[in-house]
């Protein structure tokens, strides 16, 4: 009984005073925003890193590009999130006069962290690859970075498609901190809706509800991607 | 057109190709043979510096191509190449395998629309000649995966002829194919060495080096120990160690 009369509360909480265009419209919309433009940078930047990664370091360049890296990847897989957030937001951008709000900086540092976790899983994916792909691009006088981009970085993805899924899925989740640095999400408009009658049961309930569905809703999608590359390998 | 200058490579101790100093003419068929392991392969791919040599140089066309200043791209794309396992660009069909480099150089810095647009058809018909050339046109838009052994390694020279290349290098071309494949992929060397192309050959074909061949080279512990035209190579041999391979092979 006492559990329907909270569902009934958080009803028609949820439901009234613009409680709901809140939640999807403010924290689903944000949280979203944070993950997918997240992990497209992370894609980036990791693909970046990656490519040094791998490159011979015969010379002096490669060899500085590597140490920059490493030092970049060392920072972001150290240390956790919410301290990057609370770094980029309160210290370093107020040091430098950068004013570009919290939903921006909160993209930032997801897609810059991001970006140093798919480094890892690309320099995976790129070293699988055959060897004899680089070579051929190199031979008909395609520089390393151009075989690198239209023949090998394509053929990785493809490997790494089903990892790069759970990047996502832990992006998604980790958004669940920005609140740290004033950002609205997912958590954040449940909570406010968990204050207005002091009852967080069911608000956050609901909230896990939608983490679920979100991380489903992903999981099919890769699913669904990879089986349409798997048959196009078939039927070509 | 094509000099190697006390040529070394050495892997940590182990000296792969010891101080090869050795011009290729335009217009010639080199073919090389030898012992497994006896460097010909890597002599081959420091040709076009795919391996940097150790010590030495790469003359081609009067470039030093060991030279970090010079621009290798340029000169590769001069030079095409053959691979063992053919090397098709896995994501690309088989007429994007052979326009990429292409169009690749051929479009960069040309902005005008119409240009690139008919830079564009110029070698898309040219890779459509060359696809008409070796029966496999109706092939353009399917990928390598499913070609055979031997499409595969016939388009793959027809990748490397679309360049223009000077001269093309191959690592034995036949040695990953089933026995009924060979002759296709052998009968379209033959004919490119009939045209004239300058060409340099490892293989373990010997009665297609004798064929093809303008001048063998006999490779054994990273020198080439003797060298002549097949004839000489074949019937002739003089070093002791020659003999023991052609009486292994033959
Ligand atoms: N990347 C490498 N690192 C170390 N050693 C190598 C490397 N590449 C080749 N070698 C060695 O160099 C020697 C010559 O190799 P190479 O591939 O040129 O021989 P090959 O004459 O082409 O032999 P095969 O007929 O088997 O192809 C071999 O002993 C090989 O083990
Ligand atoms: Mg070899």
């Amino acid at each position: 009984m006492d559990i329907v009369n909270k569902w009934l509360v958080f009803w028609e909480k949820f439901g009234t005073g613009g409680a709901w265009q809140r939640v999807l419209g403010e924290g689903l919309v944000n949280t979203l925003l944070i993950a997918f433009i997240g992990l497209l940078m992370g894609i980036v930047i990791g693909t970046l890193i990656a490519s040094v990664k791998v490159m011979p370091k015969y010379k002096l360049l490669p060899r500085i590009l590597d140490k920059i890296c490493g030092v970049y990847v060392g920072f972001f897989r150290g240390t956790p999130i919410v301290v990057q957030l609370l770094l980029a937001y309160y210290v370093l951008f107020p040091l430098c006069g950068i004013n570009i709000g919290s939903l921006n900086t909160c993209i930032l540092v997801f897609g810059l962290n991001s970006g140093a976790y798919v480094s890892e899983i690309m320099r995976g994916g790129i070293l699988s690859v055959d060897p004899g792909q680089m070579e051929a691009g190199r031979a008909v006088g395609l520089s390393y970075g151009t075989t690198m981009m239209k023949i090998v970085v394509p053929q990785a993805v493809k490997h790494i498609l089903p990892t790069l899924g759970n990047e996502l899925i832990a992006l998604v989740k980790d958004t669940s901190v920005v609140s740290f640095v004033a950002a609205i999400d997912l958590y954040k408009t449940f909570n406010e809706i968990g204050n207005k009658t002091y009852e967080y049961l069911m608000p956050y309930l609901f909230m896990a509800l939608i983490y679920i569905v979100l991380v489903a809703l992903i999981t099919l999608g890769i699913k669904c991607m990879e089986r349409s590359l798997r048959k196009s390998d078939r039927s070509n | 057109m094509i000099e190697a200058i006390n040529l070394t490579k050495r892997y940590g101790n182990l000296t792969v190709l010891d101080e090869i100093s050795e011009t290729i003419h335009e217009g010639e068929r080199i073919v090389i043979i030898g012992p497994s392991g006896s460097g010909k392969s890597t002599f081959l791919r420091c040709l076009n510096c795919m391996e940097d040599p150790t010590s030495g140089s790469i003359m081609f066309e009067g470039v030093d191509l060991t030279d970090m200043k010079v621009d290798i791209n340029y000169h590769r794309q001069r030079m095409g190449m053959v691979f063992q396992q053919f090397n098709l660009f896995n994501n690309k069909t088989v007429l994007q395998n052979i326009t990429l480099a292409p169009l690749h150089i051929g479009l960069k810095g040309v902005r005008d629309r119409e240009k690139r647009a008919q830079i564009k058809a110029d070698i898309e018909a040219n890779a459509h000649k060359l696809l008409q050339r070796i029966g496999l046109d109706d092939w353009a838009d399917k990928y390598p995966s499913t070609l055979s052994g031997g499409q595969k390694q016939r388009v793959a020279i027809v990748r490397a002829l679309a360049m223009n290349p000077k001269v093309i290098l191959f690592d034995e071309p036949t040695s990953a194919l089933d026995p009924e494949m060979v002759g296709e992929v052998l009968d379209l060397i033959k004919q490119l060495a009939e045209e004239g192309m300058t060409m340099v050959i490892v293989t373990h074909e010997m009665g297609f080096a004798r064929e093809v061949a303008s001048r063998v080279f006999f490779m054994d512990g990273g020198k080439i120990m003797e060298q002549g035209t097949p004839e000489d190579v074949f019937e002739r041999p003089q070093c002791p160690r020659l003999k023991e391979f052609l009486s292994k092979v033959l």
